[in-house]
């Protein structure tokens, strides 16, 4: 029932992005139809990254697809939920990097983890990392922007998304001891 | 041909033939994933192709360099993260776009800005992360986010 209710949800997807590319083909035909001596240039440089991306895409969802059958949600939640400290922040990083599909996806996942006792820095890095320095990704980003930039990105948010995980983890502690302490300080009261 | 895309290829070759070694079912059900996932991104992969040959053939570099080059200075950055924390576009395909945006003129603290904010910082899913997640956790995680999106972008442009 899930399973059949996501497939029509993506094959709508599909008919909107259909209908969208129909319309740019449309807007792209009229412009070029008014301004003629553009063909040219718009044509060869459109062309040059069809073959670009057709050169590097299926390798890159051929990567994504064994990454999703081989490593499942449960695998990550298991092992994320149970491991802590430096650790854990390394599975984090690795798990984040791994499987693929849009942030949303790893939404459910966070949560089932945060249920399971999960640490809350943990939790945040491994969205970050999900979110930006996924392995299928970075290889388009190599292809699109060059070794330098993707490396440099990918350490200073490496660095930096892992300082976001502990602090964000300090705030959210520090905030609910703050009114543990409130309703503990009440109990004891009333005891 | 470059190195990177014989690269990609013969990785994703490799692990094919690793997996298949390992178990074929599960290999026959990753390459269905992969077409699936490959027809499914294929109708935005050509839309964004269609626009990176409008936006190189029609607008000049010397004007995207004044909105995003070096000399917009901060405010560019700061544009193009805004906009890349609103838009939903997804990762594959805003690579081509930063690229072609870095080519014709736009500075390399504004390119890794816009990728960042656009992959990190999800403004359409930010209602179902705080479902999900709760607020405090939500609303702190796509801020600081935002704001390390820039501090990247930022020591990126001295580096490199």
């Amino acid at each position: 029932m899930k399973i059949e209710e996501r497939e029509k949800q993506s094959n709508k997807a599909m008919i909107r992005d259909c209908i969208l590319l129909g319309a740019t083909l449309i807007v792209a035909a009229t412009i070029l139809l008014i301004f003629p001596n553009r063909v040219d240039i718009v044509t060869t440089t459109s062309w040059d990254y069809f073959l670009e991306m057709m050169m590097i895409l299926p390798a890159v969802m051929v990567v994504m697809g064994l990454f999703t059958v081989w490593v499942s949600k449960e695998t990550v939640v298991k092992y994320l939920g149970k491991t802590s400290g430096i650790k854990g922040i390394f599975l984090a990083l690795l798990f984040g990097t791994l499987p693929t599909g849009p942030l949303y996806v790893a939404f459910p996942m966070a949560s089932s983890l945060i249920k399971k006792g999960a640490r809350i820095s943990n939790i945040v890095i491994f969205l970050s990392a999900w979110a930006c320095i996924k392995i299928p990704q970075e290889m388009v980003e190599l292809q699109f922007l060059g070794p330098k930039f993707m490396v440099a990105r990918l350490v200073l948010t490496i660095i930096f998304v892992t300082f976001m995980g502990v602090f964000i983890e300090r705030m959210i502690g520090w905030s609910d001891k703050k009114t543990s302490n409130l309703t503990g300080g009440e109990n004891g009261a009333s005891i | 041909m470059n190195p990177t895309i014989i690269f990609t290829n013969l990785f994703a070759l490799g692990c094919l033939i690793l997996a298949f070694t390992k178990d074929r079912t599960k290999t026959k059900q990753s390459v269905k994933v992969a077409v699936k996932t490959f027809i499914r991104i294929l109708p935005p992969v050509l839309i964004i192709i269609i626009v990176i040959g409008l936006l190189l053939g029609f607008v000049l570099p010397s004007e995207i360099s004044k909105v995003i080059g070096e000399q917009s200075g901060f405010g560019g950055v700061l544009l193009i993260a805004i906009l890349g924390a609103i838009l939903h576009i997804q990762a594959f395909i805003s690579f081509p776009l930063a690229g072609s945006l870095l080519k014709s003129g736009a500075s390399i603290s504004a390119v890794a800005a816009f990728i960042t904010t656009l992959t990190t910082v999800g403004t359409a899913t930010l209602p179902l992360e705080m479902k999900e997640l709760g607020k405090k956790i939500a609303l702190l995680r796509n801020g600081i986010s935002f704001i390390i999106a820039i501090v990247i972008a930022l020591i990126m442009g001295v580096i490199l």
